[in-house]
């Protein structure tokens, strides 16, 4: 047994980001990545549970499916697909920034991505108003009595009228799984300004800016989300 | 030294931090929202069953976009962030896969 | 050349004695100290759960249900569950023997995150006392896998809270799984490459792969449920089109490999015992990690075999039905692996490699009963009896807790610095051992003959065996007191251990007993196989592998 004097001596007091049980702050890094990873491979399959219920249900109530769809403000979703889309672009810009030691920059794009996950938070919570109102929102005072989709072009006594039990699920699915990414993104909007105040007294430099990557990593997992949340949830039957 | 050191396998002396060009963000933003734009079109459009095909196949593209160079997973060496995401996605398809294999065979005789 | 750090008392610095207090404890990054956190929890929880199941026990004695009602009855089914499944069985081998051990095994000074493993601990405790609260405020009678619309609309109990503490304890698990597989992956010294790495590390590996995917699945799953409660919406409530199956295949989904998290690990413990008192290495190394991969991927592929009479089609049914039996491949491989490293070997009797024993053989009647439900015609005569309990039991405590026990006594003197009684250790084997085949033998005959799992009360023609099964349960108990009190007992005045006892193979028994706080006095190279028995039995016994003093 020998005594492996490089990978003891690294001097971790001459590198006060290098905690004491790695060897080496490449070591560190890729633990720290992996992690995060690792935490968004989890991520993936808390999701997936409700995904898997999504399933399930618009397998079965296809056609109630398509008019609780109908309901949802699709110009509303689209914009908050473009604001999320736009906020991965500033978080990128944001770890681009720090790469190239750039720390105003830094700032500057960590709160334009703050700023754009506050817009898609503020656009959220003006569709659940909405669905509030229309007494959309499962529970005692749900009620819906809306047409099958495509239900218009035959006359008005034999139209078919989405069952409003199905259509609860949907909304029942829609505001649990729009809430949860909401959840998401609260926290992640949060870690941003808790980075970003960290950011502006200079903590992050071309050399140590994990918790930027890993906060990124973070926030495209919650974009993706969306991606599939908006293509699921508001565009089911539009063209009928 | 160094031979057969799982730690120095896993420093980063060696690893150059990739650093995206402006114009690569950019050229993916764009995509991005080319896509949103598709899948929004493609809706309004009497594709029979293959709208939600379509759909699901431009949200696809889109994550991968993402994955790939937003999350820079393109340009790490690392081969064991590929093979978790590829877990993820796996175990997550057997889940979907397996339950569907339930409910689309309940009815049959 | 580093040596041994020595306080000014010329007392040799330990993780021990590094710090007094409190505070030392409670805020702890050391590993080898949230091992120990975690040990006082999980044998606090342990107790909790065997006190139900006595009382379980207890009403069994009669066919009328005379001691407690139903309704309280249902109560003590299920928090005996949930207790010893989230609190015990999942987090007991991982976060205190995984905790403490992996660093050493693989020759790193810590987790790759001693500050998310301490986390992991303070989420364990808020899911605990979450528990606590559900008992004392009169507890949950979902039955342990909370099935819907049972739980999500007609009972009053405290169901929430329950469910709220499982997915603390939940986090806690995904966190620890989290960590061990970074660390495995980044931290391990110099030398010690995939192939040479314990199976106790190539164990957890496999089980933080399950406790990472799968965790998040029941988590989402009883969020659900609780929302549904709160909210009433229907998801899984037939009466609004919900599907109560659905929240079966959620919850299965995780809670089927949930049982390989818990044993796995067990699986780990067993080759190193077995491999130290047969002296020769494993057999089949290479198969043996194939074998904890498999078994941790093909059990998320098996869930469905829960609810072959729930209403799932036949034809899923008889898919789980084909993979269940696939997932026995490689647990058998690894009896098969097992027994044939102890072919001629050198056989000594000490108390672990007795529980080794006894997960063996235990193990495989669990195991070879699993198959008889595999099988759809045995699985509609079967389920929901006795057979059902008795066949898991085998596995979970013929099974895991003999191999935690086992662990327990094998890396003592690691841990503690001391070496516990073997004679005690001995007779509270065979007491284990003839305590638990008396409580659950009959079990199986009484499922085979029909008596239904979650009743109170039965026909009297069933009564002998249960009172069998009653009997067999105190004296289970009296021998899983025993070596509480005297592993206690030697904390004090056990014989002090040196680093290596059993002259074992493994970077873990190269250090001091017990270690310092940084583990190794210098970073190991590793150039040797694991399991290099007949290397060291050919050293002349008194020269123990050198260890810096």
């Amino acid at each position: 047994m020998h005594t492996s004097q490089a990978a003891v001596d690294e001097p971790a007091h001459e590198n006060p980001a290098l905690l004491h049980h790695f060897a080496t702050k490449g070591q560190q890094k890729n633990a720290a990545s992996l992690g995060m990873w690792l935490f968004l491979a989890q991520e993936v399959m808390f999701f997936g549970g409700l995904f898997c219920a999504y399933l399930v249900y618009r397998y079965k109530y296809f056609g109630d499916f398509g008019s609780a769809s109908q309901q949802l403000d699709i110009r509303l979703g689209t914009t908050n697909t473009v604001v999320l889309i736009c906020s991965s672009l500033t978080v990128v810009l944001a770890i681009r920034a720090v790469q190239l030691g750039k720390r105003t920059a830094l700032v500057f794009w960590l709160l334009a991505t703050i700023l754009f996950g506050l817009a898609f938070l503020g656009i959220k919570a003006d569709e659940y108003a909405e669905k509030f109102e229309k007494h959309h929102v499962p529970g005692a005072s749900f009620s819906y009595h809306e047409l099958l989709p495509g239900q218009e072009k035959f006359p008005a006594a034999e139209r078919q009228y989405a069952n409003p039990h199905h259509a609860e699920m949907f909304f029942s699915l829609y505001f649990v799984m729009t809430g949860m990414h909401a959840l998401h993104m609260i926290i992640g909007v949060g870690l941003f300004g808790f980075l970003a105040y960290k950011a502006w007294r200079g903590k992050y430099t071309p050399d140590y800016y994990t918790p930027i990557e890993n906060a990124g990593l973070y926030w495209h997992f919650v974009d993706i989300v969306w991606i599939y949340l908006f293509g699921l949830l508001y565009l089911i039957d539009r063209h009928r | 030294m160094s031979d057969h050191n799982p730690a120095s396998e896993n420093t980063s002396e060696h690893i150059s931090e990739h650093i995206s060009s402006l114009g690569s963000c950019l050229a993916i933003w764009l995509a991005l929202l080319a896509g949103t734009t598709l899948t929004v079109a493609a809706a309004f459009i009497d594709l029979g069953p293959f709208n939600t095909i379509v759909a699901l196949t431009i949200a696809t593209i889109k994550a991968t976009l993402v994955v790939l160079f937003y999350m820079h997973v393109k340009y790490t060496h690392e081969k064991l962030t590929g093979l978790v995401i590829v877990s993820a996605i796996f175990f997550l398809f057997i889940l979907l896969a397996l339950s569907m294999a339930d409910y689309t065979t309940r009815l049959w005789r | 050349m580093a040596t041994a750090v020595v306080s000014d008392s010329g007392e040799r610095e330990t993780y021990l004695n590094a710090g007094y207090g409190l505070k030392s404890w409670l805020l702890t990054v050391d590993h080898k100290r949230i091992a120990l956190l975690y040990l006082m929890s999980i044998t606090f929880f342990f107790f909790i759960g065997g006190f139900f199941a006595l009382l379980i026990r207890l009403e069994l004695l009669t066919p009328a249900g005379e001691l407690v009602q139903s309704d309280t009855y249902n109560k003590l089914f299920t928090m005996h569950g949930q207790v010893m499944v989230f609190f015990f069985l999942i987090p007991a081998v991982p976060a205190v023997l995984g905790n403490f051990l992996i660093p050493l095994m693989i020759g790193a000074k810590d987790l790759a995150f001693p500050r998310i493993n301490l986390l992991s601990w303070y989420l364990y405790i808020i899911g605990g006392t979450l528990m606590i609260y559900t008992i004392l405020n009169g507890g949950v009678d979902t039955g342990w896998t909370f099935y819907t619309p049972l739980s999500t609309e007609f009972l009053k109990t405290n169901v929430i809270s329950a469910i709220v503490g499982i997915f603390f304890a939940g986090f806690s698990s995904i966190l620890t799984g989290l960590n061990f597989i970074v660390t495995i992956h980044r931290m391990r010294a110099p030398g010690m490459t995939w192939n040479r790495l314990p199976l106790f590390v190539w164990a957890h590996y496999a089980t933080s792969i399950i406790q990472v995917l799968g965790t998040p699945v029941v988590a989402i799953t009883l969020v659900l449920v609780a929302l549904e409660r709160l909210f009433h919406l229907g998801v899984f409530n037939p009466m609004l089109g919900g599907d109560p199956l659905l929240f079966q295949h959620l919850f299965w989904f995780y809670s089927h490999p949930a049982v390989y998290i818990m044993i796995l690990p067990g699986m780990g413990i067993v080759s190193e015992i077995v491999c130290c008192f047969s002296r020769k290495r494993i057999f089949g190394y290479k198969a043996m990690t194939l074998a904890v991969v498999g078994i941790a991927v093909i059990g998320f592929l098996v869930w469905a075999h829960h609810m072959f009479v729930a209403g799932i089609s036949l034809y899923a049914a008889l898919i789980f039905s084909l993979l269940s039996y696939f997932v026995a491949v490689p647990s058998a491989i690894k009896v098969f692996n097992w027994t044939a490293t102890m072919y001629k070997g050198s056989i000594t009797y000490q108390t672990p490699m007795l529980y080794a024993f006894g997960f063996i053989g235990l193990f495989t009647i669990g195991g070879l009963t699993g198959l008889f439900l595999a099988c759809l015609g045995v699985d509609v005569h079967v389920h929901d009896t006795y057979f059902i309990i008795a066949h898991f039991h085998y596995i979970m405590v013929g099974g895991m807790v003999m191999a935690y026990l086992g662990g327990m006594h094998f890396w003592w003197p690691k841990i503690s610095g001391r070496m516990y009684p073997e004679g005690w250790g001995k007779l509270a084997a065979l007491i284990v051992f003839i305590g638990f085949n008396l409580t659950f033998f009959p079990q199986f005959i009484l499922g085979y003959m029909g008596m239904p799992r979650r009743y109170h009360s039965y026909p009297p023609e069933f009564q002998i065996l249960n009172v069998l099964s009653t009997a067999g349960a105190t004296i289970l108990a009296v021998g899983y007191l025993l070596p509480m009190v005297y592993f206690v007992w030697s904390m004090r005045y056990g014989k002090p251990a040196p680093p290596n006892p059993w002259n074992a193979a493994g970077l873990e028994w190269q250090t001091h007993s017990p270690p310092p706080t940084f583990n190794f006095d210098e970073q190991p190279v590793v150039t040797w196989e694991a399991y290099n028995y007949d290397e060291i039995d050919k050293i002349p016994e008194k020269e123990e592998v050198p260890v810096a003093h």
